[in-house]
């Protein structure tokens, strides 16, 4: 019992942690908080069924076209429902047009591609019991992005200017940087790592138009108890978030975990609105 | 003759709203004639869609208080929904107790909803929007789980049946009465709350949480009894819709409902009563009228939410809203009438406000250190400095949005409380703000009777209901609202929405609603940037007339000339410290003030 906790559990915390490092990316480039994140890792997850599943297109085409959406989905993100009310970013107006924007996409896939949760093409018929691909998979690309994230960031001019916006936008722009071009391309890769989330998760989570308000909400979780843009957190929360939701699943039953994460998520934030990690105070006056 | 006048004018205010009210009232009595002859149809499909709009109505009324007055986005409100359903329906089918009429099991249900509605409002009162979004939507999805686990009570997926309900509302039209019956009760109730101080207190809030902050308004308080008073009507619905579905299952509420819910505030315009009921009519009806799209239906949901967002965020109110449209007069002269200002002022007191060493740093940057400062009453008192010397750093310790390090602030001989500018009103300090604070979709005499919010007496059941004590409210600040405007000389603009004004009459508003206080001491944050100067001079008599009625004034200006002119001390900050302190012609001659601030 306890392997399948801990396979199944780190599994799951991997995907939610990929999600959460999701609205990162997005929030640096922007300080919008998007409702998109979950919508990616459903669509991740449907789409690679379709490309593979329904299509018979070999693995790897279908990964890369997987991602090649994500990354598309993205890119529209940021033009239909993020850019036009960044000006206003103070009414909160983002809060709904992301949230519109993801419901169109949730409510477009449930007309499509139907209602009902269909299977995930299993990729590499090796091994077995947590040596399965649905247990390891999700791991090695949460590692892969934060290794390849650190190294954007580090090690790339690209990645530098990411960060230069992340930390004052107004003085990124004064010194020439092109904020708009950088934005969309965070937003295209927050498209990429929330399509993979749900891509790699696929086998676990099935292709089900329901696993968007799941993975908006459990990725959301992490991030928001971690402190918001920090990707440490995200990753750290996240895999804990999982095992225990797989303990309390196994050991007292799924409707309490859903509730005791519900309580601990509100609690923490009343006590520390800004996370357990990080503060910010604005001038307001 | 001037005064008299004045109550001449202030007397036949009353007769030229009554049209006007009776204008307002007219689609709210249409609607509700519409609603109770539409059974003489006979039409018994629509009965069911019609009584199902005034099931959502009772819900949405209620939260169209969070989103559309107070800006909360509460998008999980299904839960309370739910909550309402399932708890009416356990009761009258006694899976958890014996089994008690449905009427008093909705009444249950409304203190259920209401206890609920407080739980999932609380973390508004914290939490950053997107947040607040997030908890709502999660408390939805765990009442759906725990309908789906807890068997015993609720039937779990095979469901439990929903309440009758018997008489005197008997049948399906007798349901539809009762229905209807409890959605005019809302209609009432909330167009009452909307036009009384708690409406306008909780628009402030959502516009410019600042200003209603600094009027005295407790946003914690406010908020909570808006979010039991918005669940209790949610419970209610939930009741309801139970009745109607006649059976409920887990499924029967999805994301959809709220998204339903949100949608027809939204459309409807945030800040309308009348909107987000047409707005919830249309939304009930849509997805009958164009059957073949009911597939579609929460993509068309999502689709018109993204448009409203992108478009028109104003909704219908601000399409019907045509008095707005109309040009104002273009070339509009501000005169202010210093002489109405014992009228407005009389019977308050001023109090010296003293600051004794106080010290403030930011990380490194020492904004303020050991700085002391009087400002007697009967007085204007200068404070100006080079740009980042400290002075609006200095009213905002004052006003309490900062606290220092060191020293104190005192009013008179109280201490006023670091860290509290929702305490200062009730000291009876005022203030204006460097860029101004409005709500813009609010009328001018609004705006104004925000800042005289805590001298309402009515408490937020008496405003539900109109009783006595709130109608006298609304007269008193009403009137006093008119006369401040009067006062600063924007009584023609009165009705005209704030946000139509222009830079400098934003300026004069600011003032007449500072005035509402009734303020002991008055602290002016550059008023006068952005004015002609014949408005500056204008400015400088009511500025000094004010004090003249025994109120101490702190004025925080750039103009040196307005300065030297209506002062009667003047201090000179430079990097936080006091550079030189005196009467302006001290200041005027002084060598290193000329050098640092002033020039030769």
């Amino acid at each position: 019992m306890l392997e399948s906790i801990v396979s199944y559990g780190l599994a799951i915390g991997a995907v939610y942690a990929l999600i959460g490092i999701t609205y990162n990316v997005m929030f640096s480039a922007s300080r919008v908080f998007s409702f998109t994140a979950g919508m990616l890792g459903m669509l991740g997850g449907v789409l690679g069924a379709l490309f593979i599943g329904k299509l018979g297109l070999p693995a790897i085409v279908g990964f890369v076209l997987v991602l090649a959406c994500g990354a598309v989905i993205g890119v529209v993100t940021e033009i239909v429902a993020v850019r036009p009310v960044l000006k206003s970013i103070e009414q909160h107006l983002y809060v709904l047009s992301t949230l519109a924007f993801a419901l169109l996409v949730q409510q477009l896939t449930a007309i499509e591609w139907g209602t009902e949760a269909q299977p995930f093409p299993r990729l590499i018929p090796i091994g077995s019991g947590w040596l399965d691909q649905q247990f390891w998979l999700p791991l090695l690309a949460c590692a892969a992005t934060i290794v390849g994230l650190e190294f954007l960031y580090r090690r790339t001019l690209v990645g530098r200017a990411f960060l230069a916006i992340a930390e004052d936008s107004y003085a990124a722009r004064a010194l020439g940087l092109p904020e708009q071009r950088l934005r969309l391309a965070s937003f295209a890769l927050a498209g990429v790592i929330g399509a993979l989330a749900g891509f790699t998760g696929g086998e676990m989570l099935l292709a089900f138009f329901g696993n968007q308000s799941i993975l908006s909400f459990y990725g959301f979780v992490p991030v928001a108890l971690g402190g918001m843009g920090s990707n440490r957190g995200a990753v750290i929360g996240g895999l804990a978030l999982g095992l225990f939701q797989q303990a309390a699943n196994f050991l007292v039953g799924g409707i309490f975990a859903a509730v005791a994460v519900f309580v601990v998520f509100i609690a923490v934030l009343l006590l520390r609105p800004e996370g357990l990690a990080g503060a910010t105070l604005s001038r307001r006056v | 003759m001037t005064d008299l006048t004045q109550a001449a004018m202030l007397a036949t205010m009353p007769r030229s709203s009554w049209r006007a009210r009776l204008g307002k009232l007219a689609p709210f009595l249409a609607l509700g004639l519409a609603g109770l002859a539409f059974p003489l149809l006979g039409d018994s499909y629509w009965g069911v869609i019609v009584t199902r709009a005034c099931v959502y109505w009772v819900l949405v009324a209620g939260l169209n208080m969070v989103v559309g007055f107070a800006g909360q986005i509460a998008i999980g409100w299904v839960g309370l929904l739910t909550l309402g359903a399932y708890t009416t329906s356990a009761m009258t089918a006694g899976t958890a107790m014996p089994a008690v009429s449905p009427y008093l099991a909705l009444v249950a249900s409304a203190a259920i909803g209401g206890v609920f509605g407080l739980i999932v409002g609380m973390p508004a009162l914290r939490l950053r929007t997107f947040y607040f979004a997030m908890a709502t939507l999660g408390f939805s999805t765990i009442v759906t789980q725990v309908a789906l686990a807890w068997k015993s009570v609720t039937g779990g997926g095979i469901g439990v049946p929903g309440p009758v309900f018997g008489w005197p509302f008997v049948g399906d039209w007798g349901f539809y009465y009762f229905c209807l019956l409890l959605a005019g009760l809302c209609t009432w109730m909330t167009a009452n709350l909307a036009a009384s101080r708690f409406g306008r207190a909780l628009v402030a809030i959502r516009d410019t949480e600042v200003a209603a902050e600094s009027s005295g308004i407790a946003k914690p308080r406010l908020l909570m009894i808006v979010f039991l008073f918005s669940g209790a009507l949610a419970g209610v619905a939930g009741g309801l819709f139970s009745s109607l579905q006649s059976y409920i299952t887990p499924d029967a509420f999805t994301f959809d409902l709220s998204v339903l819910f949100f949608i027809a505030i939204l459309i409807g315009g945030r800040g309308s009563v009348l909107g987000p009921l047409l707005g919830t009519l249309l939304l009930t009806a849509l997805p009958e009228i164009a059957a073949p799209l009911v597939a579609w239906s929460t993509f068309l949901y999502a689709a018109l939410l993204l448009a409203i967002v992108l478009l028109v965020p104003g909704g219908i109110a601000d399409l019907l809203d045509f008095k707005n449209r109309r040009p104002l007069e273009q070339h509009r002269e501000i005169v202010p009438r210093p002489e109405l200002l014992m009228q407005l002022l009389h019977g308050k007191r001023g109090e010296t406000l003293s600051l004794s060493g106080v010290s403030l740093r930011f990380g490194g940057v020492q904004a303020i250190s050991n700085l002391d400062l009087d400002v007697r009453r009967e007085e204007v008192h200068g404070l100006i400095g080079p740009n980042g010397s400290g002075k609006t750093t200095t009213l905002n310790v004052i006003s309490g949005y900062y606290a220092p390090q060191a020293g104190e602030v005192r009013l008179g001989k109280v201490i006023l409380p670091p860290q509290a500018p929702q305490l200062r009103a009730s000291e009876r300090i005022a203030r204006t703000f460097q860029t101004p604070r409005l709500i813009g979709s609010a009328s001018v005499v609004e705006n104004v009777m925000i800042g005289g919010t805590i001298d309402g007496r009515g408490s937020f059941i008496e405003s539900l209901l109109t009783l006595p004590r709130h109608r006298r409210d609304e007269a008193v600040l009403r009137e006093r609202a008119m006369l401040a405007l009067l006062t600063v000389g924007l009584d023609q603009l009165a009705e005209v929405r704030a946000d139509r004004l222009q830079h400098s009459e934003l300026r004069f508003m600011e003032i007449a609603r500072a005035l509402m206080l009734q303020p002991a001491c008055l602290l002016l944050d550059e008023p006068a940037a952005g004015l002609s100067a014949e408005e500056i001079r204008r400015l400088g008599v009511l500025i000094k007339a004010i004090s003249r009625t025994g109120t101490s004034v702190l004025l925080v200006e750039h103009h040196a000339d307005l300065i030297f002119d209506i002062c009667d001390r003047v201090t000179v900050l430079n990097l936080g410290r006091v550079l030189a302190a005196g009467t302006p012609d001290e200041i005027r001659s002084h060598r290193e003030v000329v050098s640092a601030y002033l020039g030769a």
